[in-house]
């Protein structure tokens, strides 16, 4: 299983700051859409992933156990 | 208190500036952001700060090692401050010591310039007539929600 991190303006969306879903093998690519599927709105940002707390790309496979973070734009300081 | 940290409580920049502080400092900046009344004539009440607090906090450090890196001599602390934040109070501290006045002011720009880049931490600006998340979309002062 993955547990997913829903931040900000995601985390209102999704009505909730984190589930587990059973996607590891899937990429980052797949986890995107896998969010715009169940979430109308969702796709419609710019939210950036980070799997165990580092920005990962695209192509990035997850793997079971990992926590991955959905990331809208930053906005600290 | 730790180096590179994100914290609930109210800030107190001299504790980051004391924790650069080395004989070999001739010069410590210290920067700190505030939480503003006015933005492009709206009103903000209050502003709501949210953070993926550990992978904040690796990131203000990495931002620190790049500071290292980039400007030998010198060492960093930041805090960043979540929560409810008052009009006023101190969203974020960046202390830089180096030995001499020219790298600690480039490196603490570098460290704001950074935070904005890369840190995952969201602000929600509470107006008179509705909320928003900074970043998020375009400001849409009628208060329209997400």
């Amino acid at each position: 299983m993955i547990t997913l991190h829903y931040f900000a303006g995601l985390r209102e969306l999704t009505g909730k700051s984190q589930e587990q879903a059973d996607l590891a093998g899937k990429t980052v690519e797949d986890l995107m859409h896998w969010a715009a599927d169940k979430y109308p709105g969702f796709g419609n940002g710019s939210a950036r992933v980070a799997i165990n707390e580092e920005y990962a790309l695209p192509t990035d496979v997850l793997e079971d156990g990992d926590a991955a973070a959905f990331i809208p734009p930053v906005s600290g300081g | 208190m730790k180096a590179f940290e994100v914290v609930s409580q109210p800030i107190n920049p001299q504790a980051y500036a004391d924790l650069v502080l080395r004989p070999e400092a001739g010069a410590v900046t210290l920067f700190t952001g505030h939480v503003r009344e006015w933005t492009k004539g709206v009103r903000t009440l209050y502003l709501a700060y949210e953070a993926y607090v550990p992978m904040a906090e690796k990131k203000l450090e990495q931002i620190g090692q790049e500071i290292e890196e980039q400007w030998p001599g010198a060492k960093a602390a930041i805090a960043h401050r979540i929560g409810e934040l008052q009009i006023s109070d101190i969203a974020v501290v960046i202390a830089v010591s180096s030995p001499h006045r020219k790298a600690a002011y480039e490196a603490n720009e570098y460290a704001i310039e950074r935070i904005k880049e890369i840190v995952p931490i969201w602000k929600k600006e509470i107006w008179e007539d509705g909320e928003e998340w900074i970043g998020d979309q375009k400001k849409k002062p009628e208060g329209e929600k997400l």
